[in-house]
């Protein structure tokens, strides 16, 4: 399943769609919007994010799994039960889809996190943290297994082909989600494997992006600092955990941790009013290493929001649209046109200025 | 006891073009030259320097090696011999100026920078923004905020003190007394309009720099010379000085001599007596030492200004910086084995400490490791020589460099190395009156911050080649680094991968 290639730098399609009034939506939207662009990809990589899918089970971890074999589901099965009362076991449903070939095993697991184990911990930990481990765990020790997803009441589904081609594969139509984002991989040097698609995710945080991270070496070693592996041979894994460093583990508002990521230029922090040149040159200091350099756009979504921003001289496109309750974001216009025929407004997301839609407050 | 040395260089004056103006005598600090009915050279006392040559209105100078000195060996080669002949003359530990000038690897020339093509966009410096501003001083791991009830945000951890520099460049600490005050002059001037930093070294700072403060590191060093409170407190940085790079575990000599009025008073010690500093300082023996004189000066500057200790790379150089580290210190300035010097023993500078690039990315390396590198700005020296190393040195993980040979050069140095002579030509490493006086400060300042601007220029398009548009994504970003021609140890101290990888 896991490539031997370093670092796959991509071009790539995006879009998002969310309803503020925490509305589900079936899959057949963001399928087609992202098909619209398909020639953005190359069939070597296609994924989806959605929440809102799993509210029978919304209280569990959601595990999506990748497996090369079935020891390796037997290995990560009796790891998990150390920790976890597995309420539920299941292959993912898929399709027979042409084009989608040589899947790996997938399988989704509902959690939940046996009472005892962080109180029996060698050290006080949080809950989040401690599911954190059991991901990183997963990926990098228990050979051949990898999570696609691990949040509560949301999923990731991705893998090998066209995007559109993935929709169809995981039954996406028959899923209701208030945010879907999507993602159609272009990777430009090698061949792409299934755990690489986009959506990256830690916990209910995802991310599909579309550019290069030119920085991505420092980021890398940045994120080392904090016990962070990068191992996923592509760069939008250092979004998902630059964004998981510092809002989990440093409690940084979102607003401000997307001004560490595509920080604004010393030439407008210089022209600031004292206190925000202060919090923002602060920022810069000490967060420069997290400096997302290079083009990119991104959708990065939570259960509570999706956010979309550029990097800080927009080098890749980002369009954005709302239509009542429903606020779009893609790396076309026509790809947002195509599901919504007449929104209520359409504009281009600014450089370095995020763009975030939250989920009305009761919603959910 | 006649010498059997003979002479290093030939002076040749071309009489057809020598129109017998003399100002070749004047002009050589070294009386090399004479007059007696025409120019006539002493061979033996040239050392180079390239003076008498640059100044000559007619281009009648030339200056050659010696070409029939010595029967080429490569073992016993002319270095070699002329070094022994003159112990044998003298009994004496030989002196040198300037850096290490043997033929060890230089590792940024095997380095080489990426670039962008097709997946990711290239950046035009003159049309985009290009960022090289750089902070120094200890950072926290991360920042509380407080968010009042109007939703406004505000910055709930008090930072330590930091220090802006425009371009990640200092002028690397060089003493009044191992230069003229007219260089100093020059190199403070020069920071000033760059937006940078220049550093006192250990000689005190004269009264004629107090202006320039906000542009100044002050240095304390073993023989404390110059230190008082207000001393500390009249730069924007104060620096523990333990070692130098030519001369690790060594200390200085100021011969009297060289001890001015105005250096007595600058550095607080009687008019021509000898300026000993120590090899180690007295008062440190241990790193705990350290970490109590790193806070008496905190304590001395109101906890208002980083506190950087220089040392020099030896083979232990990452576990000593992490020390330091933790010992409080808010910069690390790093000094190569090739780092410059106003006088060392000349068996000291060619054998002793380690090479600036491999204990860069070691101490880099060891820093991360221990999760400890925000608490440090790194400053990279010793043998900085273009825009091209300084960002193979950002990329390996320095936040600065400090230049101090390249800064003299740009004052007209020709790296003849002697300048523990006194004699310096180009009034820089002199305290002549008369040699001192040909340096003006303010066309030195011209000539640095011409320097200064070229390289941000060209580190700006570097940056804009990566596709990337400041400095902080290459700081420490080996990715945009590799190597040719060095082998897999190097390429793993290095962090670097091999070209084609």
């Amino acid at each position: 399943m896991r490539g031997v290639f370093p670092r796959i730098p991509s071009g790539c399609a995006i879009s998002g769609m969310m309803s503020r009034k925490g509305r589900r939506m079936d899959g057949e939207a963001i399928i087609n919007s992202i098909a619209l662009m398909h020639d953005r990809s190359n069939g070597l990589g296609g994924g989806f994010a959605a929440y809102g899918i799993y509210p029978q089970y919304k209280d569990h971890y959601a595990f999506h799994m990748m497996y090369d074999s079935e020891a390796s589901k037997k290995t990560t099965k009796e790891y998990l039960e150390k920790y976890f009362f597995i309420d539920q076991s299941e292959p993912l449903p898929v399709r027979k889809t042409p084009g989608i070939t040589n899947p790996p095993i997938l399988w989704r697991y509902f959690l939940k996190l046996r009472e005892e184990v962080l109180v029996n911990a060698n050290e006080i930990i949080q809950e989040d943290d401690f599911i954190v481990s059991i991901v990183m765990h997963i990926n990098q020790k228990i050979d051949g297994a990898f999570v696609a997803s691990s949040g509560k009441n949301m999923g990731a589904f991705k893998g090998v082909g066209y995007p559109e081609d993935i929709g169809r594969f995981y039954r996406l139509e028959d899923y209701e989600a208030y945010i879907w984002t999507s993602h159609g991989r272009f990777p430009t040097n090698t061949p792409g494997w299934w755990g690489g698609a986009h959506p990256f995710t830690l916990l209910d945080c995802s991310v599909v992006h579309n550019g290069e991270i030119s920085s991505y070496g420092i980021n890398k070693r940045y994120l080392e600092m904090f016990g962070y592996k990068c191992t996923l041979q592509t760069d939008t894994e250092v979004v998902a955990y630059l964004i998981d460093l510092m809002s989990r583990r440093h409690k940084l508002p979102f607003n401000l941790i997307l001004t560490a990521l595509a920080a604004p230029f010393w030439k407008t922090v210089d022209k600031m009013d004292p206190k925000q040149r202060e919090v923002l040159e602060a920022i810069r200091m000490v967060y420069g290493s997290a400096l997302m350099n290079g083009p990119f756009s991104i959708i990065v979504a939570n259960s509570k929001c999706m956010i979309g921003f550029n990097d800080r001289i927009k080098l890749r496109p980002m369009v954005a649209a709302e239509k009542d309750d429903v606020l779009y974001m893609a790396s076309e216009e026509s790809a947002i046109r195509v599901i919504c025929d007449s929104p209520d407004r359409v504009w281009a997301v600014d450089a370095g200025q995020p763009l975030i839609g939250v989920v009305e407050e009761g919603a959910i | 006891m006649s010498t059997y040395l003979p002479p290093e260089f030939i002076h040749r004056i071309d009489k057809d073009r020598c129109r017998r103006c003399k100002r070749c005598i004047l002009n050589c600090g070294f009386n090399a030259l004479s007059f007696q009915d025409g120019i006539v050279a002493d061979h033996s006392k040239c050392v180079a320097c390239h003076r008498c040559a640059t100044y000559c209105p007619e281009m009648a100078i030339t200056i050659e090696k010696n070409p029939l000195a010595y029967k080429g060996n490569a073992l016993w080669t002319s270095d070699v011999q002329k070094n022994i002949q003159k112990q044998a003359e003298t009994g004496g530990i030989l002196l040198t100026g300037m850096g290490n000038d043997k033929p060890y690897p230089i590792y940024w020339d095997n380095l080489l920078i990426d670039a962008c093509q097709v997946t990711n966009p290239s950046i035009d410096p003159l049309r985009e923004p290009m960022e090289l501003r750089t902070y120094l001083g200890r950072k926290p791991e991360g920042l509380e905020f407080n968010t009042d009830a109007n939703g406004e945000v505000s910055l709930k951890t008090q930072l330590e003190p930091q220090v802006k520099l425009d371009v990640p460049i200092i002028f690397a600490p060089m003493s009044f007394g191992s230069i003229s005050l007219n260089a100093q002059k020059a190199l403070a001037k020069a920071a000033e309009q760059s937006g940078i930093l220049m550093n006192t070294g250990e000689g005190g700072l004269h009264k004629d720099l107090a202006p320039y403060g906000k542009n100044i590191i002050v240095q304390v060093a073993s023989g404390r010379f110059g230190v008082d409170s207000k001393y500390l407190n009249s730069g924007v940085i104060v620096e523990i000085k333990v070692g130098q790079g030519a001369k690790p575990g060594i200390g200085g000599h100021l011969p009297g001599e060289k001890v001015s009025a105005e250096i007595s008073e600058t550095r607080m010690v009687p008019l021509g007596s000898d300026c000993i500093s120590p090899a180690p300082h007295h008062d440190i023996y241990s790193i705990e030492d350290l970490n109590q004189l790193i806070f008496a000066i905190k304590e001395a500057t109101n906890y208002e200004k980083p506190v950087s200790v220089k040392i020099a790379a030896v083979h232990n150089v990452a576990a000593i910086a992490s020390g330091i580290v933790r010992a409080g210190a808010d910069i690390i300035y790093l000094d190569g084995f090739r780092g410059g010097t106003g006088a060392a023993p000349n068996v000291i500078r060619d054998n002793v400490g380690i090479p600036i690039e491999l204990a860069l990315a070691a101490v880099d390396d060891r820093l991360r490791q221990e999760g400890i590198r925000n608490r440090a700005s790194l400053i990279c020296a010793g043998g900085i020589r273009n825009s091209g190393d300084i960002a193979k040195a950002i990329a390996l993980g320095a936040d600065a460099v400090a230049i101090g040979t390249s800064a003299l050069i740009a004052l007209g140095c020709h790296v003849c190395q002697k300048c523990y002579t006194g004699n310096c030509s180009w009034g820089i490493a002199t305290q002549r009156p008369e040699m001192v006086r040909r340096l003006d400060p303010e066309v030195g300042a011209e000539r640095l911050a011409n320097l200064i601007h070229a390289w941000a220029a060209e580190l700006k398009e570097i940056l804009g080649a990566l596709g990337i548009n400041s400095i902080e994504s290459l700081r420490g970003s080996r990715e945009r680094l590799r190597a040719v021609g060095l082998n897999q140890n190097v390429l793993d101290i290095l962090g670097v991968k091999h070209a084609g990888r």
